[in-house]
């Protein structure tokens, strides 16, 4: 078994997953998204027989696996799932279709439209880039005048990402948001994110403890991971009085937070997941082969 | 990709010098020194970088 790791940087997650390959003997393979480059005609990328995405860029992570998938080499998560997650918009308009619980959320394209619409969904309202990460550039805006503030900034930002404006109602957290991974059809592990701030990331200071997973929470999780297609995924939840809602949702999700709140072995589910995988997609391709006489 | 010896790493930065074992390519260390972020782009021989800005598609 040879397993590519897509890789940026190699936080305290993927030295996690590399630690337990090796006690594993699996053989990795890591490939650094800094260091490659493709002739698109022809397969240039190490044999291996799964490759896991643990790249920080997410544009270097879709175009390398949309290129793996063209060369038939299996990823965890698919090109097709990463694309969704990595755009607020086409993820909540999943969850939206496959009727998963989440936040109201609207989107406009000007700063005007911007302004009628969070008018519309009422004060206070939360813009965030529709494509960012570690609750960077969020803003949580209370009034008219603070709406209008922001906007002219994001429309003289001059990324052209910042003039989709991605308009979230505003919900009022017990001091926590809880974060859930998802490993195939199941919710392995679960830990509440505490903070006297609004956004609740870890990456913002936010502190994790144990959560119970509930058969709720599992239950939305598992929902919110197949309405994008993923198989390793973090989702991030939120208690309202309407019940639990998904806020978003995770590919190379990190984890370090929560294996301080857990006995859950969380590098190696994660392995034993793609590791399974490998397996049944070369033996599908093997039955495939036979089939048609090409064995 | 993960040194299994002890080596001597070199701030780039302010020419510190320390002991390091069991780092791995790829991954980011501070100064003990002048605490910069330093980013492992070759195990043998050692070698450190600046970590590079964090950018805005950059994230989980």
């Amino acid at each position: 078994m040879r397993l590519g790791i897509l890789l940026s940087q190699v936080r305290v997650e993927e030295k996690n997953i590399l630690a337990r390959a090796a006690d594993r003997g699996i053989e990795t393979v890591p490939v650094y998204d800094r260091e490659v480059h493709f002739d698109l005609g022809h397969r240039t990328f190490p044999d291996v027989d799964v490759v896991l995405d643990r790249s920080l860029v997410h544009s270097r992570a879709e175009y390398t696996l949309r290129l793996l998938s063209s060369w038939g080499i299996p990823t965890v998560n698919s090109f097709a799932a990463s694309q969704i997650c990595d755009n607020k918009f086409q993820t909540t308009l999943a969850f939206v279709e496959a009727d998963v619980p989440t936040l109201r959320t609207m989107v406009a394209y000007t700063p005007q439209s911007a302004l009628d619409a969070i008018e519309e969904m009422g004060y206070p309202a939360v813009l965030k880039p529709n494509t960012g990460s570690w609750g960077r550039l969020l803003a949580k805006v209370n009034t008219r005048a603070a709406a209008e503030a922001v906007l002219e900034h994001k429309a003289v930002l001059g990324s052209f990402h910042h003039s989709i404006f991605y308009i979230q109602e505003y919900i009022e957290k017990p001091g926590r948001d809880i974060r859930v991974f998802v490993v195939g059809d199941r919710a392995i592990a679960a830990s509440y994110r505490n903070a006297n701030h609004w956004v609740t990331n870890t990456a913002r200071g936010a502190t994790s403890s144990h959560a119970p997973i509930t058969q709720d929470i599992e239950g939305i999780s598992l929902h919110a991971a197949r309405a994008v297609g993923g198989e390793i995924m973090g989702v991030d939840l939120v208690e309202t009085d309407e019940g639990l809602k998904v806020i978003e949702i995770n590919v190379g999700a990190e984890f370090h937070g929560l294996m301080e709140t857990t006995d859950v072995d969380i590098a190696g589910e994660i392995l034993d997941y793609v590791v399974a995988k490998a397996r049944q997609t070369s033996g599908t391709r093997a039955g495939v082969a036979a089939e048609r006489g090409t064995s | 990709m993960t040194a299994t010896t002890t080596m001597t790493a070199e701030c780039p930065e302010c020419g510190a010098e320390w002991q390091v074992s069991g780092l791995t390519k790829g991954e980011i260390i501070q100064c003990p020194e002048c605490g910069v972020e330093l980013e492992v782009v070759e195990i043998e021989p050692l070698e450190l970088q600046l970590a590079p800005e964090e950018e805005e598609d950059w994230g989980e």
